[in-house]
């Protein structure tokens, strides 16, 4: 803090690294302290506005996360002061200024407030009276690191759209008071798993793109699993948190095996392992083992169970496709749907020959919830193919094209569909 | 005497059009001390827009929470709470506890402090008094 004027590049990457690290922390201490959503967030605003100016003429304090934060706060002290229609504006301006007046940034030097302020946030941008899609892009916004823009891409809609169902949301907290706190006991697990559906859509939009931008996608990817980071470390008894976090990673270790450089989608069973993410892998089966050794079985843990009995074999024809074929089982008691009936019957077929799997296939082809689900005629198609049937197989396959919406994945059925003649 | 329940039924409209509606508060503030003068007024209260209302059913023992006001269809408006909540989680507890809601909708909306109804007419340029608070709920 010399009286030196600082380069300013190098100003310009500290606020850019107190953006990326500090923004979604501050924002959540600011949050519980002015007791409102919009207005912390503008504060923060102003708050990184200010350092560019301040920083470069004064230095790059020690601690920018408590800079920030200060400021931030005498920002919405101002702004409350300008605006006479926030409700308790009052007793809001009382505690900040008390706030203000003491010496240091008490909660930037404990680390549980910092995990309970952002953990209330997960709770608020989660919460099941919010839309889907607007509980999502809030998760991205806040505890993300994604601007309006950029989530907007992501999802396909116009930034205006993604901006109006941001503000909405924000709207809709203030004014029906969804609260700021983590839920009690009896509704916690519950809400838990709605956080955990959140983030586990978050990272399938990016991961199974049914059309759109790669790009964009693996980004969405990438924060998915920071968010599940982030819950294990704010939730770390959580089975499902480690569940879903190991479910991620395994995942994501087959990115760049998923798409041939041509753009063209590569099924699992042909993909080339050596472009597996084995540093990936092994962080996935680590959290994988510390769910189980939690001894709290769930959805995530099975499905994450399945995906690394795929990876840890040698070869597809070498998949504990029984074991699999259990395990999905399982995963239908726990959450009974006809998707998993589906990757059931499939492994069943793998495991026991095409017609075991068929005879389990057959009654989802009624199923009206299957009716335009393109995977279900893929399996259908290779089940049948695999039986010998090229005429019924070539009907199936004709039909999982006409209902795929992306163009890799409408290649490789047609790949398959010409190989049968 | 009896008690009868007026419910104002209205199309949401823009924000300019909605300041122009702003404009009848004064005869609103007038016309409740008339009602409450004349004992008829029970209680009258404002309710925020439908874009913060929650809709609670309870089927199959689950409780489902919905963003969003009731679509109306066959159903008919049957009766009303006021709570005094905590928060919007408190609310929607109490709502599903409504023996009702297993075949019911129960829509949770909250309703505007009656200072905020007068600062939203006064944003729309309405001349109003704080005294007038009083009156107009």
């Amino acid at each position: 803090m010399s009286g030196d004027v600082e380069p300013a590049d190098a100003v310009s990457a500290a606020i850019a690294r107190a953006f990326r690290d500090e923004r979604a922390i501050v924002l959540a201490t600011l949050i519980r302290q002015v007791g409102d959503f919009q207005l912390a967030e503008d504060a923060v605003q102003d708050a990184f506005e200010a350092a560019v100016t301040v920083w470069r003429r004064d230095g790059v304090p020690a601690n920018p996360g408590a800079w920030i934060t200060t400021a931030a706060r005498r920002r919405a002290i101002d702004r409350l002061r300008r605006n006479r229609s926030v409700a308790d504006r009052a007793e809001r301006l009382a505690e900040l200024t008390r706030l203000d007046a003491q010496h240091e940034e008490p909660s930037m030097n404990d680390e549980s407030t910092i995990v309970d302020d952002r953990l209330r946030l997960v709770f608020t941008c989660c919460h099941p009276a919010l839309e889907m899609p607007a509980r999502v892009a809030l998760t991205l916004r806040v505890l993300g690191g994604m601007t309006t823009g950029e989530i907007a891409r992501a999802f396909l809609v116009a930034e205006p759209t993604m901006g109006k169902r941001i503000v909405r949301a924000k709207r809709k907290i203030a004014d029906a008071r969804i609260p700021y706190r983590v839920p009690a006991d009896e509704e916690l697990p519950d809400r838990l798993r709605g956080v955990l559906r959140v983030v586990y859509l978050i990272f399938n939009e990016g991961y199974a793109a049914t059309e759109g931008d790669r790009l964009v996608r693996d980004e969405l990817c990438d924060e998915a699993i920071r968010l599940g980071e982030l819950l294990s470390r704010l939730m770390p008894d959580d089975a499902e948190v480690w569940g879903l976090l190991a479910l991620m990673l395994l995942h994501d270790a087959r990115r760049a095996a998923r798409v041939d450089p041509s753009g063209q989608y590569v099924a699992l069973d042909a993909q080339d392992r050596s472009l597996w993410d084995q540093d990936r892998i092994r962080e996935g089966l680590a959290k994988l083992e510390r769910a189980v050794r939690l001894r709290r079985p769930g959805e995530y843990q099975l499905q994450a169970a399945i995906t690394a009995l795929q990876i840890q074999a040698p070869d597809a024809e070498a998949t504990d496709w029984a074991q699999i074929a259990e395990l999905y089982g399982a995963l239908g008691r726990l959450n009974p749907s006809p998707v998993v009936e589906l990757n059931r019957a499939v492994a069943v077929g793998l495991a026991a020959g095409p017609a075991a799997g068929l005879e389990l296939l057959e009654p989802l082809l009624g199923d009206p919830a299957l009716e335009r689900y393109q995977p279900l005629y893929a399996a259908h198609a290779e089940l049948l193919s695999r039986g010998g049937d090229a005429e019924g197989a070539a009907r199936a396959y004709e039909r999982a094209i006409a209902l795929s919406a992306n163009a890799v994945e409408r290649a490789e059925l047609e790949r398959r569909l010409g190989a049968l003649r | 005497m009896s008690q009868y329940m007026l419910l104002v039924y209205e199309e949401e409209v823009d924000p300019a059009e909605q300041a122009e509606r702003e404009q009848v508060t004064p005869m609103l503030v007038e016309l409740h001390a008339g009602l409450r003068e004349a004992g008829l007024l029970v209680g009258v209260q404002r309710l925020r827009s439908t874009e913060s209302a929650t809709s609670v059913r309870v089927r199959d023992g689950q409780t489902e929470i919905t963003d969003g006001p009731f679509a109306v269809t066959k159903e008919v408006l049957a009766g009303y709470y006021v709570l005094e909540c905590a928060d919007l989680d408190e609310a929607l507890k109490q709502a599903a506890r409504l023996p009702m809601a297993p075949w019911a909708t129960i829509e949770v909306r909250p309703v505007m402090p009656p200072d905020e109804w007068l600062n939203t007419a006064r944003r729309a340029g309405v001349d109003l008094s704080d005294e007038d608070v009083r009156n107009l709920a």
